[in-house]
């Protein structure tokens, strides 16, 4: 055999041990030429009488990540070039081929006749977990590192490789299709628990443990494959199945709006897959996953949320010229909500934190904020309390702004107030000098204003956090005029540090993500005037894919905070520059109502305590028509949500500030949530063609006024039957 | 074409359908025999007349499986040159098969049929027969599958109907089926059921209680809510009609049609025959129609199919006497009211579903009998029977008394 990817050794009891350490990479994927030599293996082990059976570890610090996503885009362009070559049947025979080649070897190496048995530690996700699935016996390390899952769902893929069907018949069908659904990772005690695993050992013992078994007598026969075999929950056709699986495609329904058909595909899979004999099961699950793989939803998600987000969380935008900042200690000025979230999420990955506000109970109160995240996560399981005390440790709570002196960067999260920002710089500039990186969380005031009442504007830059911060996982980086590469360097050494998501963004009103973000709640203002019943807002906007409606959303942010801003829009640029409509809802719940939202448990929801919120039902004052829902076109109502909020990301593009529709997508999904399974608001308009939104928007314009109107710049797009991916994408700025 | 002609008519009792219910140690064969007995009796059905007996049965399967309409022609004693046939359209089965055995006869293939229907869901149980419908994501996610006791509940959500709204329809419905008892309306199609002595096992409706209240009724928890919430099903029914933020669970078991035990029969057949064998016309099958309605509502495929055998047979509303349409559950009646604005008292007048139970392949037939049985006692002219079905479907047939 010629190993590249593993180490093959038989000792002298007849005990192979495969050892997967893939050179140049710091963790173990599943390539072409992976399942090229694993499946010489497993014919070696199956033919060598000499061989009575096989182990199989990693010689990484961890198991392995799963399959490289890249071979599958790749898979992509094989089909294009078949179906231009030979025609659509021989393009789906291939593809169908090529997808099922892991399937087929795991098969192999389960029915070879020799005992496999799997020796994990660390991460073993996806195909890798299904690999040792199809091993006869797996040992997991009982360490906090270890964890196995299928977490394919994700990405807008199901586990094709025997996944859904060994799952399926190790846990009982309502455990295991949530196992499925949700792509979450097991620890140690809960694969124990559930069946995934065998045996639990210590991190130095489990390849020992695993030897122990194949000498013992080991069967090379998979429980699926033994005469007897039951699924732990019977027949689908049963008493028992009826409940389960009725429930089972509602929940499908209650959990993804019939938007994820991946998620549709491992239902399939299951219930199809569970009333047939393995063979033809795993036959039945690889024709769900060519299905799935030629998918838009999956091409959408795999480019969004694992390559683009890799990319960008890697640095894609980072200037190369810059020398790591390895940032050791910072200063965040301001310990408000949002201040602590930034010193929270910063100490946790190990930074020093100098936590300042004006005087020393605010600061105290931040660092309370602080404790009360970090308890939460150890109530949970999360960190241990040595991890939380090593965590308060590194965040001091101070007002003294001499405290400042010697950190690495700063980064103020003050009242969104000119004055008071520029007095909080000015202040902590006299402690650090004008060389030190300066960021400004805020969220709504120009940074290249703001840069302007600092001693050195090249080293002022925006850093936009989300609300929570401990949860969102984007942050946007704008660039005043004057920044300069340093700063955004320091930004986005910082973010990666954070483990969050940058995107960089240019300097403008509301950025991006507030941008299109407004755009939706005021969609849903304006619904609310023509009579549309409130709850088919809420609902169909979650229909579209949102994760909540648009005035579940308004509540949230605050009703007064959209009225003062409305009100000041007007000041500043007129009444043209604001939505009657909206003026009219804003003006009614905020000044008639007295409805501030749910910081006041009144808002477009009432907030009962101790009770789930409702619709208020004085909404029905705001409607001029009461409109009859059958009338109404749902699939429309759908449409203007996305594309309001499409439209302005597409002119944010436009006026050049977004650069890179990456960027764009990235944002729209981690800042607000934009309908995941499009690939987000660019992935949006691309994946229907530029053509195709622009007849949409222009109907849409001409039926509900100029907020749809597209920009110029998608008009000759959509002549020039150009995408926005390669009119903006990496491949054109590669000057 | 020839017309065909209603002679005659007969149903068992309505037995409760549990095991300490009088019908529990009759099997599904049993009852239907009874039914069939009665027919051939009553008729002087001696000899190879009977063309085919088709029979509704909504879970055939164990004893009830294997075309129960052919062995319980032969267990019943006709000629073995009468066929059978079992049928399934879920809760309008019972309809459907004297629609059928009308068609056999109005085509001309057939001069003399029954149909009829029978369900022993003490015995066999409810979805004992399996069904792709809710369970295979194929066809559960596209048609929005719920239980139908939430699509009855998102009814009542949709249009309005308030737990109070729905009791007091579930009280009228009590009070007037014991009222048609007192009066002895039902005592024309009445065959008891009897054992192998001849004893009677059941001569009367046994789940009716024509003494509840509104009190009563008030103490009853819904049914359907908890299911609804923990299976999922109230995200399905709201993703349907995202007009709603939530459902009001107002049915449960006082106000949905009762779950009995028991079969029907109908005989029909052409002018021709019904002379030959000496046998005098109760009435004439006017039309009948089918149609599929919106899924995940479910439940209201009486509205449309109403319409639709309406125009099919160039009649209004107005020309319709009386109403049969199946209590399934309260919501289905009040909705159909209130879509059509009828006067309440040409609906139901002898109580439904809700009062004396709905067993479910047996009940269209049952309805159909009634109807005959109340066009000749009133002295009306035309009457309109309807069933709600399983998956968004409804059947309508209208008939004329002679």
């Amino acid at each position: 055999m010629n190993l590249v990817n593993f180490r093959f050794e038989t000792d002298a009891n007849g005990v192979a041990l495969l050892t997967w350490d893939m050179p140049e990479r710091s963790m173990n994927v599943i390539t072409p030429q992976v399942m090229d030599e694993l499946e010489q293996v497993v014919d070696a082990v199956g033919a060598d009488p000499a061989i009575k059976g096989c182990v199989i570890c990693s010689g990484k610090n961890a198991f392995s990540g799963g399959a490289d996503l890249s071979m599958l885009q790749q898979g992509a362009a094989e089909y294009a070039r078949t179906q231009k070559a030979q025609g659509e049947e021989a393009a789906k025979k291939l593809f169908f081929d090529t997808s099922r080649r892991l399937s087929q070897i795991y098969r192999k190496l389960e029915t070879c006749g020799k005992p496999f048995a799997a020796a994990i530690h660390g991460v073993c996700l996806g195909g890798a977990f299904e690999l040792a699935l199809a091993c006869h016996y797996r040992v997991m390390a009982d360490d906090d590192k270890t964890k196995v899952g299928l977490p394919e769902i994700k990405v807008g893929l199901f586990p094709g490789a025997g996944g859904t069907q060994r799952v399926a018949r190790l846990m009982q069908t309502g455990d295991a299709l949530q196992f499925l659904f949700r792509g979450d990772q097991a620890k140690p005690k809960a694969a124990l628990g559930a069946g995934l695993a065998h045996e639990l050992a210590p991190r130095g013992e489990i390849i020992e443990r695993a030897r122990k078994w194949l000498i013992d007598g080991g069967k090379a026969l998979a429980p699926w494959d033994a005469r007897e075999f039951k699924n732990p929950t019977g027949k689908v056709f049963s008493p028992t199945g009826m409940m389960i699986w009725s429930a089972a495609n509602a929940i499908y329904r209650r959990e993804t709006y019939d938007n994820y058909p991946a998620a549709k595909a491992i239902l399939h899979a299951v219930y199809e897959g569970l009333q047939l004999p393995m063979d033809q099961a795993l036959t039945v699950e690889s024709r769900w996953f060519a299905h799935i793989l030629r998918s838009k939803e999956a091409a959408a998600m795999i480019r969004t949320l694992f390559l683009s987000k890799t990319e960008l969380e890697k640095g894609a935008r980072r200037p190369a010229s810059i020398a790591p900042s390895h940032l050791k200690k910072i200063g965040v000025i301001g310990a408000g909500f949002m201040g602590a979230g930034v010193a929270y999420v910063s100490a946790l990955n190990g930074l020093e934190v100098i936590l300042l506000d004006k005087d020393q109970p605010s600061a105290d109160k931040g660092k309370a904020t602080i404790d009360a995240l970090i308890t939460g996560s150890v109530a949970k399981g999360r960190a241990s309390a040595d991890e939380k005390d090593a965590l308060l440790a590194r965040v001091k709570a101070t007002e003294n702004y001499a405290a400042l002196e010697g950190c690495d960067l700063v980064i103020e999260a003050v009242f969104e107030d000119r004055a008071v920002k520029a007095e909080a710089t000015r202040r902590a500039q006299a402690v650090v000098g004008p060389d030190v990186i300066f960021a400004s969380n805020t969220s709504t005031l120009p940074i290249t204003s703001l840069a302007e009442t600092t001693l050195a504007p090249e080293n002022f830059i925006g850093v936009h956090f989300f609300s929570p911060v401990e949860k969102m996982l984007l942050v946007e980086v704008i660039l005043g005029k004057k920044t300069g590469d340093r700063a955004l360097a320091t930004a986005l050494d910082f973010v990666r540090l954070i483990k969050k998501t940058p995107i960089v963004v240019n300097d403008t009103r509301g950025f991006f993500a507030n941008r299109c973000v407004l755009n939706f709640i005021r969609e849903g203002h304006i619904m609310l005037t023509e009579g549309v019943p409130p709850a088919m807002i809420e609902n169909v906007a979650r229909m579209a894919g949102m994760p909540v409606g648009p005035l579940s959303l308004n509540d949230e942010v605050a009703l007064d905070l959209g009225w003062r801003i409305l009100t000041a829009t007007r000041q500043d640029l007129g009444p043209e520059a604001i939505d009657p409509a909206q003026e009219r809802v804003l003006q009614f719940m905020v000044e008639d109502q007295g409805r501030f939202g749910r910081k006041n448990s009144k808002g477009f929801y009432d907030y009962p305590t101790g009770g789930k919120k409702a619709l208020w039902p004085g909404l029905s004052a705001l409607a001029k028509t009461r409109l009859d829902p059958e009338s109404l076109d749902v699939a429309e109502l759908k449409q203007r949500l996305l594309v309001v909020q499409a439209v302005e990301a597409a002119r944010t593009i436009a006026e050049g500030v977004v650069t890179d529709p990456r960027e764009a997508d990235i944002g729209s999904v981690l800042g607000f949530g934009f309908a995941p399974f499009t690939g987000g608001a660019i992935s949006y308009i691309d994946g229907m063609g530029c053509a195709a939104f622009v007849a949409l928007c222009d109907r849409l314009a001409g039926k509900y006024g100029s907020r749809f109107t597209p920009p110029q710049l998608l008009r000759e797009m959509a002549a020039n039957g150009e995408s926005l991916y390669n009119r903006f994408g990496a491949s054109s700025r590669a000057a | 074409m020839p017309e065909a002609f209603i002679y005659d008519a007969v149903r068992t009792p309505r037995g409760r359908g549990k095991p300490d219910g009088a019908l529990h140690e009759a099997s599904s064969l049993a009852l239907a025999v009874t039914a069939l007995k009665a027919i051939k009796l009553r008729n002087g059905l001696d000899g190879p007349e009977v063309d085919d007996v088709i029979l509704g049965c909504v879970d055939p399967v164990g004893e009830a499986g294997g075309d129960i309409a052919r062995a319980a022609a032969i267990a019943a004693e006709y000629s073995f040159r009468v066929p059978g046939v079992q049928i399934n359209r879920f809760c309008a089965s019972g309809l459907d098969a004297v629609n059928f055995a009308a068609s056999e006869i109005m085509s001309g293939q057939h001069d003399l049929t029954i149909g009829g229907g029978v369900e022993s869901m003490s015995r066999v149980g409810i979805g004992a027969s399996g069904s792709a419908w809710p369970v295979d994501p194929t066809i559960a996610i596209p048609s929005y599958f719920m239980p139908q006791g939430v699509s009855a509940d998102l009814i009542a959500t949709k249009y309005g109907f308030s737990r109070n709204d729905v009791d007091a329809y579930a009280v009228r419905s009590q009070q007037r089926a014991g009222a048609a008892w007192a009066a002895g309306r039902f005592a024309k199609s009445i065959v008891p059921v009897t054992d192998v002595n001849g004893l009677i096992l059941l001569d009367r409706d046994e789940h009716l209680r024509p003494g509840t209240d509104m009190a009563a009724l008030a103490s009853l928890k819904p049914s359907f809510g908890f299911y609804a919430e923990q299976g999922g099903f109230d995200a399905v029914a709201i993703q349907a009609y995202p007009e709603i933020e939530k459902l009001d669970y107002v049915h449960h078991a006082g106000n949905s049609s009762g779950i009995v035990d028991g079969a029907a029969a109908v005989l029909l057949g052409s002018k021709q025959a019904g002379e030959r064998l000496g046998l005098k016309p109760r009435a004439r099958l006017r039309a009948y129609a089918n149609i599929g309605s919106e899924p995940a509502m479910m439940l209201t495929g009486p509205i449309d199919v109403t319409r639709k055998v309406l125009a099919r047979s160039g009649m209004t509303l107005a020309d319709i006497d009386l109403f049969e349409v199946n209590e399934a559950f309260a919501a289905v009646v009040l909705r159909y009211l209130q879509a059509f604005e009828l006067d309440p008292d040409k609906v139901n007048v002898n109580g439904g579903a809700i009062a004396l139970g709905h067993p479910l392949g047996a009940s269209g037939a049952m309805l159909l009998g009634a109807a005959v049985d109340e066009l000749e006692r009133s002295g009306k002219g035309t009457a309109l029977v309807t069933l709600c079905i399983g998956a968004g479907m409804g059947t309508a047939t209208i008939i004329e008394r002679v």
